[in-house]
């Protein structure tokens, strides 16, 4: 479970994030939403400590995140990066195994780990084990970087627009994956992302924030039903708008 | 060509010592300090200040510098010390700079997905840090690598062997061959490092176990092969040699070589040479027993060491340096070799003759009429200022040459006169004549073969036997030794056997 209280973070005398509360149950997803620089990382990165909070408190399980060593801490929450961040001289396999490794798992469970893992986000383990990360596609880069936050069976995920770079329909089958394995292992996780639809798809809840500041907490249908302010309201609308769009250019191309 | 190449096996050895020594020094100071630097902020400003200094000074000047030092703290203040320190100090800027830049330079995002994954400082500087700098790091040790081997040529003057030996006494005796061997053999050893690091790199980098293994294997084996050699020279079992040393022009390889003949001749002693040291290093060295023994002249202790300005007579000065160097020093005098090489005033034969001048006296009624040569600093000398004073010496012009040209610009009347030495074969080999110092205005500089106090203590035999070259070696002698090598093309050494079998007989 993790417990986000009254979390802010300023940078000069701008407030990132500001007095933050939330609560992730435990096996839960939360997609946390906003615009572009509404603060989603950084809330992300307090969760595991990347940022330190300028006031409040993160708690994870109940325990106090600043009271643990921040690399244990680390390896029992998976994080995939908004920029991926491959490590350039390591292997793909390396940069998978590279969690498992520092908990000190055996060669043979890495390899094998490693493998499952390449297949889950549909990339051939055969082709792709040996490659360095400038050898691969952005798409497959993000999709190494998932699995390499799935490496070490973490608890706890943080999931910073992991899918974004992805075609649709591989896009749809890596949600539908991680929806199992989520099910499966019982994983609680923070799902960052600007579409509208996966933040229906994926989430538990959503989290809206808008410059710093959360405007509503829901499931989706709550969030449906009764939006807080227009800006809610319109996000939420997204993908039925785009379906209009979509259907009205379709209709237009057959009467001309 | 042959007798120089006979010298590489040692001369490289030694210049390998240095090189590889003085590399891994470096190595081990500026690493774990730039590393440093980049953790504890205000480390980096200073360390990259204090050795970008270090590199200011001129290399030759840093080398010298450390021989006061070293004898201030009473090490072994020539020979491989002074250049390994001097050396070492050299190669930390490029290694500590890159080192800096280079994990300064990583990607932010990738040292927080170090953290993001699970890593403490120590792994994210070992396994993300330090291997994605290591391209630069590798760059600054192969400007270091290349650098020192450069530098190295120039311990000579500090009296620690090196392919610099070959360049130092080449250039002095105008034996080029030597000059070319030592150059061409330094640039291909600096070239074949270099390419070592790099191969290292690129194994490194790429991955390719063969290559790695390779040049890690030569890298072990020359550093082996370095500290195995050096240990072996220091431990060596025997006698410790006789240290002979020799200031950097042609007159001192000669002499060090007679020394040397001389000495292994009478007693048998194992002898080494330290040859091109500079004029003070030279005789710290001695004081500081580090150098056994090497000839000076009375005229530059009394002017130079002791700090005398007046002028006495050959046997004054000769009794008044002998009891300073006894006194202050320990140093004795073990045989004063019976010529002097002092600053003179030369004339072209022809033109004394036709200007009827025999002495320096008969100078200043012609004066204004004459123009001079010098060497670099006889101009500014006190022997000069005293000829002009106690001769009332007026010329119409005084140029300022090269010494190796001032002959030639006599012999070819470019100039009237000019400062030759007394001992120089080009005096007789280009007609010259030297003017008679009638008045005494130009302090004596008798030839002597000064020894440490530790000699005198540690083989009494040695001095003894140096002792039977009291008075052996008139000017005329001298300056045909210095001819042989200066214009005849000889080596110092053949010179000095042939002297040495003139002797005998
Ligand atoms: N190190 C920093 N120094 C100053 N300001 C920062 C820093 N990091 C982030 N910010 C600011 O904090 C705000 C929130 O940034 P954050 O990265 O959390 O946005 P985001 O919601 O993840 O945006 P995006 O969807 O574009 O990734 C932004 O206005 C950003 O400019
Ligand atoms: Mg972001």
């Amino acid at each position: 479970m993790i417990e986000l209280r009254g979390l802010s973070k300023r940078y000069g005398n701008r407030l990132a994030v500001a007095e933050l509360s939330l609560e992730v149950a435990k096996g839960e997803l939360l997609v946390l939403l906003g615009g572009s620089g509404s603060g989603k990382t950084t809330t992300l990165k307090m969760i595991n400590r990347l940022i330190e909070p300028t006031s409040g408190s993160v708690r994870l399980d109940g325990d106090d995140v600043a009271a643990l060593t921040p690399s244990d801490l680390r390896r029992r929450i998976g994080y995939a990066f908004q920029q991926v961040g491959l490590f350039p001289h390591l292997s793909v396999s390396e940069n998978i195994g590279v969690t498992p490794s520092l908990l000190g798992w055996s060669p043979d469970q890495i390899r094998e780990r490693v493998d499952t893992l390449l297949r889950l986000v549909e990339l051939d383990p055969d082709e792709m084990r040996d490659r360095r990360p400038d050898e691969l596609s952005g798409g497959q880069q993000q999709r190494a970087g998932v699995a390499r936050a799935l490496a070490a069976r973490p608890r706890v995920m943080l999931l910073d627009e992991p899918f974004g770079a992805l075609d649709p329909l591989t896009r749809q089958r890596l949600q539908d994956s991680f929806i199992r394995i989520r099910r499966e292992l019982g994983v609680t996780a923070v799902f960052v992302t600007h579409d509208m639809t996966e933040a229906l798809l994926l989430g538990d809840r959503i989290a809206v924030l808008s410059e710093g500041r959360m405007v509503q907490i829901g499931a989706p249908a709550e969030l449906m039903r009764a939006p807080a302010n227009d800006y809610v309201r319109q996000l939420l609308d997204t993908p039925r708008r785009e379906a209009a769009l979509v259907d009205s250019l379709l209709s237009t191309e057959d009467t001309a | 060509m042959n007798e120089q190449l006979a010298l590489l096996p040692a001369y490289l050895t030694a210049h390998l010592q240095l090189t590889l020594l003085a590399l891994a020094a470096s190595a081990a100071v500026s690493l774990p300090l730039g590393i440093a630097a980049t953790r504890v902020r205000w480390l980096e400003q200073p360390a990259l200040a204090i050795a970008a200094v270090i590199q200011t000074i001129p290399s030759l000047a840093l080398l010298a510098v450390m021989v006061p030092i070293l004898a201030t703290l009473q090490l072994q203040s020539i020979g491989f010390l002074p250049a390994f320190i001097g050396l070492s100090l050299y190669g930390i800027l490029p290694i500590l700079r890159n080192t800096v830049t280079g994990i300064a330079g990583v990607d932010p995002a990738l040292k927080e997905a170090a953290r993001g994954v699970g890593m403490t400082p120590a792994q994210q500087l070992r396994q993300i840090e330090l291997p994605l700098a290591m391209p630069t790091i590798v760059a600054g040790l192969r400007t270091a690598t290349v650098w020192t081997v450069g530098m190295a040529t120039l311990s000579t003057p500090v009296g620690a062997t090196s392919l610099g030996n070959y360049i130092f006494t080449g250039l002095q005796t105008r034996n080029f061959a030597a000059v070319l061997v030592g150059c061409v053999a330094s640039a291909v050893l600096a070239l074949l490092l270099d390419a070592l690091v790099r191969s290292l790199e690129v194994g490194v980098r790429d991955r390719r176990p063969r290559l790695v293994k390779v040049a890690a294997a030569v890298t072990a084996a020359l550093y082996l092969y370095t500290v195995g050699s050096l240990a072996g020279s220091l431990v060596g079992g025997g006698d410790r040699p006789i240290s002979i040393g020799a200031k950097g022009f042609t007159e001192q390889y000669v002499l060090a070589e007679l020394l040397t003949q001389w000495i292994e001749q009478e007693t048998g002693q194992p002898t080494a040479q330290r040859q091109s040291l500079g004029s003070i290093v030279a005789f710290n060295a001695l004081a500081a027993g580090d150098v056994d023994v090497y000839v000076d002249y009375s005229g530059t202790v009394w002017a130079n060491v002791m700090g005398q300005t007046g002028i006495g007579s050959r046997a004054e000065v000769r009794s008044a340096v002998a009891q300073y160097l006894d006194e202050t020093h320990g140093i004795q005098i073990a045989a004063t070799l019976g010529f002097e090489n002092a600053y003179s005033v030369a004339m072209r034969n022809e033109d004394a003759d036709r200007l009827g001048i025999a002495r320096i006296s008969d100078l200043p009624p012609l004066g204004l009429t004459l123009s001079m040569g010098g060497d670099l600093e006889f101009f500014s000398r006190p022997e000069w200022t005293a000829i002009e004073e106690v001769y009332g010496l007026r010329l119409a012009e005084e140029r300022t040459m090269d010494a190796g040209l001032m002959y030639q610009a006599a012999a070819e009347g470019a100039v009237d006169l000019i400062s030759a030495y007394t001992t120089d074969g080009r005096i007789t080999a280009y007609g010259l004549r030297v003017l008679d110092d009638d008045r005494g205005a130009i302090p004596p500089y008798d030839a002597l073969v000064m020894v440490s106090d530790r000699l005198v203590e540690e083989r009494p035999d040695v001095v003894e036997a140096l002792g039977r070259l009291d008075g052996r070696i008139d000017v005329e002698a001298m300056r045909q030794m210095n001819l042989a090598v200066d214009e005849g093309g000889e080596n110092p050494a053949t010179v000095a056997t042939e002297f040495l079998r003139s002797l005998a007989r």
